[in-house]
């Protein structure tokens, strides 16, 4: 076990924290956070309040918790969906190459032409809108790049000694593939995860935030930003509360991914 | 030479597959657009005759060349929601979005690159260290709109800060260029500081990185035990190699800030086309949105494109078919 450095300390006791609110918030929030209150409108932040009201006097904290649980499953499933086939696919043409791995890297290469945003986008206009297009249109658009880096992993491993006397000993491909070959691929596909979770939460915000993403009653962050802004002038702490909730969710856990990188003892950037 | 000619001849096949999935993927969607425009309970004899006003009975192919060639004759077609042409809608909203994506990319450009440098210039002490990964990676996690929301707050709503109105420009009312350029440069600012941010502290990372690895080789171990100062040698020959890889990395960043302008056009209200993709997504208007989505990726393509030349001009071993260390 290597030692821990700073960063990844820092980064895993942050993301603890809000992985442990974020479980709280689905069991248990300070009040309802869809109950409305009209004695208690556009109050500021408080002790009854930590992030105030908005203007239907519901109370934001607890909106915040339950909307970041909802933003942090879609990342953790869409991160998923890209990982599993995307691993899947660069390993497969990683370690046999030849025509298949010519024909997907110059896909690939089409595909990353596309901002991953844009990409979404269509995905979204061709699915249309809701919780699980939302997971499937972001898992596709995270698939090529999880190919490449498990791709280049794979490939640098292919006729690596380890390999050909697990050859040697009988092992089928799919053994060597997901026995040997994958636990030595952790070391950059654990920093690609980290990487694919933030991008995952920024482009779940920013989808729902356009108002084709998740739509209510799922309230994620994104959408409550978008409502946050018609309310800047009365109620700003309602931006500020869910915008913060955003960044610190995206800075715990680019914090631990940039501890994984510095301790793999070679920066590599996404 | 030759290595140009092999980067242009990549670039056109990139851009035909490009255009052969948007196209592909609209053409997968459900639904008649002759019946969408005319209603579902127009009469088939219309619909028949629009269908083919509108090329619709033509082999998939021969729709596909065609609609490809548009983008040189300028003619894609109409939209169906509006009554004007697809290149006429593109062309008014296009200048926003090109402008916020260029003054986006240049502050990117002019403010990471000094402090990139500046970063390993001085000699690293671990508790600076600390506070520059820190801070680096908190900017990393601003999410442009939410950025932006922050600054129409302070700087869009007339908000007072001792007694200071610090209004600099209305939210949803960009002056014309030819009317005020310089109030239409300033509105265009706000976005374009909330999409560059986050790529200003990862472009500073990867730079400060790069520098890092380059100044423990071997000759600049050389050039300074004979007589080079650490300062002098980065300047001199450092940068240069350095910036090969920064290159590559900037022209990809050309990529999201097109990506971040279409969100943050609708936190500012700028009439670019990013909010007419999603307008056009929302009326399920085809012909225009596929339309920007082709013209977004070549836009993108050709800046890889030109970061994978000016990163030639810059290590020639490239030139040789070698790979970038």
């Amino acid at each position: 076990m290597k030692r821990m450095n700073g960063c990844l300390r820092a980064g895993l006791i942050l993301t603890g924290i809000l992985f442990a609110l974020i479980i709280l918030g689905f069991f248990w929030t300070p009040f309802d956070p869809t109950a409305m209150s009209g004695a208690e409108k556009l109050l500021p932040p408080s002790l009854r309040h930590l992030m105030g009201t908005d203007s239907f006097g519901r109370d934001i904290f607890s909106r915040v918790l339950r909307g970041a649980g909802t933003t942090f499953l879609i990342a953790l499933c869409t991160v998923a969906v890209g990982a599993v086939f995307g691993t899947l696919a660069g390993a497969l043409t990683g370690y046999f190459g030849g025509r298949v791995d010519a024909v997907l890297m110059r896909l690939n290469d089409a595909l990353t032409a596309f901002p991953s945003m844009l990409l979404a986008l269509v995905l979204i206009s061709l699915f249309g809108s809701g919780r699980q297009n939302v997971i499937l249109a972001l898992g596709i658009v995270f698939i090529p790049s999880f190919a490449r880096v498990t791709r280049a992993a794979y490939a640098s491993l292919r006729d690596a000694n380890f390999v050909a006397e697990a050859r040697l000993m009988g092992a089928g491909s799919a053994r060597i593939l997901f026995v040997h070959l994958l636990p030595n691929t952790l070391s950059v596909l654990l920093p690609a995860l980290t990487i694919g979770f933030n991008n995952a939460v920024l482009a779940e915000a920013s989808m729902s935030y356009l108002g084709i993403g998740v739509v209510p009653p799922d309230a994620s962050l994104g959408y409550m930003l978008s409502e946050a802004q018609s309310m800047l002038a009365s109620a700003p702490w309602y931006a500020v509360g869910t915008g913060c909730a955003i960044v610190l969710l995206i800075f715990s856990v680019g914090l631990t991914g940039e501890g994984l990188q510095r301790r793999r003892g070679e920066a590599r950037y996404a | 030479m030759r290595y140009a000619a092999r980067k242009l001849l990549t670039l056109l096949f990139t851009m035909v597959i490009v255009s052969l999935l948007t196209f592909a993927a609209f053409s997968l969607i459900p639904g008649d657009p002759a019946t969408a425009r005319l209603g579902m309970d127009a009469a088939p004899e219309e619909v028949a005759a629009l269908r083919e006003a509108m090329g619709l009975n033509r082999p998939l192919g021969v729709r596909y060349l065609s609609w490809l060639a548009g983008f040189f004759t300028g003619d894609l077609g109409s939209s169906y929601s509006y009554s004007s042409s697809v290149s006429a809608l593109v062309g008014q909203k296009l200048p926003a979005t090109l402008a916020l994506s260029l003054l986006s990319f240049s502050l990117v450009v002019l403010i990471s690159i000094p402090l990139g440098v500046r970063s390993v210039g001085r000699a690293a002490r671990r508790r600076t260290d600390a506070a520059r990964t820190a801070v680096n990676q908190l900017l990393m996690a601003l999410p442009p709109f939410f950025t932006g929301i922050l600054l129409t707050w302070l700087f869009g709503t007339g908000l007072r800060v001792f007694g200071v109105r610090l209004q600099l420009f209305v939210p949803g009312r960009l002056p014309a260029f030819s009317v005020h350029p310089g109030g239409f440069l300033l509105y265009l600012l706000f976005p374009a500081v909330a999409v560059a941010v986050p790529r200003i502290a990862m472009t500073v990372r990867m730079l400060h990185s790069t520098l890092l690895r380059e100044m423990n080789q071997d000759y600049v171990r050389t050039s300074i035990s004979r007589g080079s100062d650490r300062a002098g040698v980065l300047y001199r020959h450092v940068l240069k190699n350095a910036m090969v890889p920064v290159v590559a990395f900037l022209a990809q960043t050309m990529a999201e800030v097109v990506a971040g302008s279409i969100v943050v056009e609708q936190v500012f209200s700028v009439p670019g086309l990013g909010r007419l993709l999603l307008g056009s997504i929302g009326s399920r208007d085809w012909p225009v949105v596929q339309a920007i989505v082709v013209i977004l990726a070549f836009w993108v393509v050709l800046a890889g494109t030109v970061g994978d030349l000016i990163a030639q001009r810059l290590d020639p071993r490239l030139r040789l078919g070698g790979d970038r260390r």
